[in-house]
């Protein structure tokens, strides 16, 4: 399994800086929603990499297929979702690779959370509220490690509790009884109790004030370094992502419009979604700048258009955005290491230059 | 606690209703049927016992109707509840004593072996939605909708008119003495099964569709996909988180239904002439016994108000929510 | 409108629909189909179903099919004077505690839990059996004056969450006063709900009211089914081995019970589209042949068009 499979959109995915191998490379993945005859394609053809130690950022507008592209990776989307095509190559521990899509049921259950952990979306609801946190954390330690006993687990389950800053006597605490905060941080917790290779972290802090958000996201970071994880972490605040990610994927209805570094995506941004994207968020750091905002909502993907999703809302729609979809491909200037999908930048060099606030 | 001692509360508030429902029934529906049976009693009755009958039926008009309601709650703490007409001068309370085990021995298992048997098959039904499974819910349906007592009407014609497995009536051979001896018990398990059996098939539809819509919904929780996520064999997430949690608002509507519950079986006591507290309402129903009707209805009514405390206390020590002080 | 087309499309409502309309044809023109008078006795006792009685005949040599059908007017009245009684008691209940809140809405929900909580039959029983008469149109106002706990439930959670909505908010921001809010904004919107209540009443009250008569409460001389039951139970029918005597009256009973529900299950569908979508999911998913399992997303290869 090396290069030579690739096909040309993996291959230009992978673009990126060749010293880490990848840990998780999603290829051509497509989603349906819907069983019947009409489904909505939710995700088209999205590929993906993620390298070891990196945190990859996912970013984009609510109901772009963020969420989606998490769950898919895992097979946990719910019905009426459907995964109809592509592959998910994760590396574990051992450096063997596989397909979670093609896994049986029993390899699946086995790679989860010991190759691949999530803290989902909303901690206040990821929790089961009849047990107690002790038994949550210890029954996904027990689940995979079968020889393990009962209070090794338990010890365990203290350990990571302190990793995260919380007092281990929580444990015998029922969910309803933490704060927002400290739930949030039990799930990360349980998340890394068998020190996954990637960590998929789906809005974990949207729910949190901002002070909350920040000394979170700091001890992941923290923790990181120790421990030596990827991340993939989806939010639709791009600003919180250029603090935190190394690289930035923006989605846009159900594709990857842009790529990049996460400087690179924040400093110069190329496809005019992500440069409207950056627009409606306060940079943490920095000079204030003026929040615009992208005019209209995102496209009802149950009825397609042909052409680019974006261009109804796009400044700089031209024609051929309204009959032809665009592919990733290499930015205008030409840049390393960044893809774009934008009919700005195929016909940029021989008709007009590109709009100042792409070509930065 | 405190959820604990608000259902106390108005469990205390709704036998407070009940018992003084059954204060005013005789006293405001039109038609005096007990003076006549009384005149028929006279001179067989003493004079004491008649004046319990006088206030159990508001013929006591000489007083204030609060003088009234205060002597029939001295009655009611006495344990005195008149006498029975047809088996006159045994006291209601004697009869009712003697029957009401007996309705706690089969309703009462034949209802709980009915919600596990039923949750059971619910939470399997509701996790293998969109599978074969789903072609057992008219099945559920037809028997949700068929009459208890009809039920009971056909399992005695074909398993014990055609079949000759089980006897159609009665709690025990009448040729033994009542004893704790194993043929006794052996003898009423066998009278018993039949009724039983027949409460379960009639109840147990309604259990399994409130469990599987449960399931339906808690499976889409996001506790459940974090359980999928942690690679949990399929048979704890089912039971230990999807069943788990679905059985919560299974066990708080089995308190609400009980009523009904208990009101179709003590139907099915009647069709097998079964010696419980339903087969002597039917009894009092048949034979004008007033006093005999309204003591089976006080008692009744109690019982399940304790059985929903019973079913309340399981709700609270399932679900921690319920244990903590805050909230 | 795109609601009640959804309504009538669905499999289990039409069915539904088609039982009830055939029972209530029965209940219409019962005295003129029925081939005998319920009541005439003949000399064929205990007959067999034949080409003269088609459910054969009972102790007295009374056409049972002709005591069906008569009887199926005196189930459906009292099944829907109790269903609108109660429903109209639940709604008024429901949605006044809905909408007060405060004393007002515990003391009301403390009144229908208790009346949830008192099983309703002997209850049912012990009233009806000290009335003077206890003829149909009573027990279905008995009936109605006990059972409509269920709904007044369903119904105040359901005005709780409409309360909190932004049109309900808005039009008392309006200043609209609360009765005019109520009927004009609440009511529009509990429709299902109301539908979904009157018709589990109406199931309860035919089941109640049947076995009302089968133990002999309402006057036997009144025929419905549950009477059909009770001369059965009374003059050994079982022993006997008279089927025909008691299993097509419970089956009338069992089928114009499993009617209502399927209407119910229709209705469930619209209110809670989670369910709905199970039943369509499950079918595409057969045709496609994908089995599904909770917990793992279905992954299928198909050429894409």
């Amino acid at each position: 399994m090396s290069a030579d499979v690739h096909t040309e959109r993996g291959a230009l995915a992978d673009a990126g800086p060749a010293a880490a191998e990848p840990v998780l490379e999603v290829r051509n993945l497509s989603v349906d929603y819907g069983f019947g005859d009409d489904p909505t394609h939710v995700l088209r053809e999205v590929s993906l990499t993620l390298r070891r130690g990196e945190v990859l950022g996912l970013a984009g507008e609510s109901g772009c297929g963020k969420s989606t592209l998490a769950y898919a990776a895992t097979r946990l989307l719910p019905p009426p979702g459907l995964i109809t095509g592509g592959e998910v190559w994760l590396t574990n521990r051992e450096g063997t690779r596989a397909d979670l899509l093609a896994l049986s049921d029993a390899e699946l259950r086995a790679a989860r959370w010991r190759d691949i952990a999530i803290v989902f979306q909303g901690a206040m609801s990821s929790l089961n509220p009849v047990f107690r946190i002790e038994k949550q954390i210890v029954d996904g330690i027990v689940a995979h490690q079968p020889r393990m006993r009962r209070e090794e687990a338990r010890e365990r389950a203290a350990e990571l509790l302190r990793l995260v800053g919380i007092s281990a006597d929580r444990l015998r605490a029922y969910p309803h009884q933490l704060s927002g905060g400290m739930r949030q941080r039990v799930m990360i917790a349980m998340a890394l109790a068998l020190e996954p290779q990637v960590l998929i972290m789906d809005e974990p802090t949207t729910a949190l004030d901002v002070v909350m958000q920040r000394q979170i996201l700091e001890e992941v970071m923290e923790l990181r370094e120790r421990l030596g994880f990827s991340v993939v972490f989806i939010t639709h605040d791009v600003s919180l992502l250029v603090e935190v990610a190394d690289r930035i994927a923006v989605m846009y209805a159900g594709e990857i419009v842009e790529t990049a570094a996460a400087r690179d995506v924040y400093a110069k941004p190329r496809h005019p979604y992500s440069a409207g994207l950056l627009g409606s968020f306060p940079p943490l750091h920095g000079p204030r700048r003026e929040l615009t905002g992208i005019p209209g909502a995102p496209p009802d993907l149950s009825a397609r258009e042909p052409g680019c999703p974006f261009a109804p809302r796009c400044p700089h729609a031209m024609d051929v955005c309204r009959t032809e979809l665009p592919v990733l491909g290499r930015t205008a200037q030409g840049e390393d290491n960044r893809l774009v999908a934008c009919h700005l930048h195929t016909t940029a060099s021989s008709t007009e230059p590109l709009p100042p606030s792409l070509s930065r | 606690m405190s959820f604990l001692l608000r259902r106390v509360a108005f469990y205390a508030l709704t036998a407070w209703a009940a018992i003084t429902i059954n204060f005013f029934i005789p006293r405001l529906l039109p038609g005096d049927p007990v003076t006549a049976l009384l005149g028929r009693m006279q001179g067989r009755i003493d004079s004491n016992a008649e004046h319990s009958l006088r206030v159990l039926f508001g013929l006591d008009q000489d007083t204030t109707l609060w003088q009234q309601y205060l002597d029939y709650w001295g009655l009611l703490l006495r344990g005195d509840l008149g006498l029975s007409f047809t088996h006159f001068p045994t006291p209601v309370s004697e009869i009712v004593d003697q029957s009401l085990p007996w309705t706690v021995g089969l309703v009462g298992v034949a209802t709980v072996i009915a919600f596990v048997i039923g949750s059971l098959i619910g939470t399997f039904l509701g996790w293998r939605r969109g599978t074969w499974a789903d072609g057992l819910l008219p099945v559920a349906t037809f028997f949700q909708a068929v009459p208890y007592f009809w039920l009971g009407l056909i399992t005695i014609a074909v398993l014990s008119v055609n079949l000759g497995w089980f006897p159609s009536s009665g709690s025990y051979d009448r040729g033994l003495v009542p004893a704790f001896t194993g043929e006794f018990i052996g003898s009423v398990v066998y009278y018993g099964f039949l009724p039983a059996l027949t409460v379960v098939l009639s109840s147990v539809a309604g259990w399994v569709l409130g469990m599987r819509n449960m399931m339906v919904t808690v499976s889409s929780e996001d506790y459940v996909t974090v359980a999928h996520a942690k690679g949990l064999a399929e048979r704890q997430v089912m039971l230990g988180y999807a069943a788990r949690n679905a059985v919560l608002p299974q066990v708080s509507s089995f308190a609400l239904s009980l009523g009904f519950v208990v009101g179709g079986t003590l139907i099915m006591e009647m069709v097998f002439s079964y010696q419980g507290i339903g087969y002597t309402l039917y009894q009092a129903v048949s034979t004008h016994d007033y006093p005999l009707m309204q003591g089976c209805f006080l008692v009744i009514t109690l019982s399940v108000l304790v059985a929903n405390m019973v079913a309340d206390l399981a709700y609270a020590l399932l679900d921690p929510r319920t244990r903590t002080e805050d909230r | 409108m795109r609601n009640q087309l959804l309504f009538l499309r669905n499999g289990k409502v039409v069915t539904g629909l088609a039982i009830l309309g055939f029972f209530t044809l029965l209940a219409v023109l019962g005295p003129w189909i029925s081939p005998y008078d319920p009541n005439q006795v003949s000399d064929a006792l205990l007959s067999p179903p034949s080409a003269a009685h088609w459910l054969g005949t009972d102790h007295t040599g009374r056409d049972i099919l002709s005591q069906i059908i008569v009887g199926a007017r005196g189930v459906l009245v009292v099944g829907l004077v109790a269903g609108v009684s109660a429903t109209v008691v639940g709604v008024l209940v429901g949605v006044t505690a809905g909408f007060v809140g405060g004393v007002g809405d515990e003391s009301l929900s403390a009144l229908s839990n208790m009346f949830l909580v008192i099983p309703q039959l002997p209850l049912i029983i012990l009233i009806a059996a000290q009335l003077p008469s206890a003829g149909g149109l009573t027990v279905a106002l008995v009936i109605g004056a006990t059972g409509w706990a269920w709904g007044a439930r369903v119904m105040r959670a359901q005005t709780l969450s409409l309360r909190k909505r932004d049109f309900v908010e808005a039009a008392r921001a309006n200043g609209e006063r609360t009765w005019r809010l109520v009927l004009a904004e609440v009511l529009p919107n509990l429709t299902a709900v109301i539908a979904s209540g009157f018709v589990g009443t109406v199931t309860f009250a035919v089941l109640s009211q049947v076995t009302l008569s089968f133990i002999g409460i309402t006057p036997v001389s009144e025929w419905n089914w549950g009477t059909i039951l009770f001369w059965a139970q009374n003059n050994l029918a079982l022993q006997r081995g008279a089927w025909w005597w008691f299993v097509p009256a419970g089956a009338c009973i069992a089928l114009l019970g499993m009617a209502l529900t399927l209407v119910n299950f229709g209705i469930d569908e619209i209110v809670n589209p989670r369910l709905r979508s199970t039943g369509l999911h499950a079918r595409s998913l057969r045709r496609r042949g994908i089995r599904p399992r909770v917990g793992f997303t279905p992954v299928v290869r198909e050429a894409r068009s």
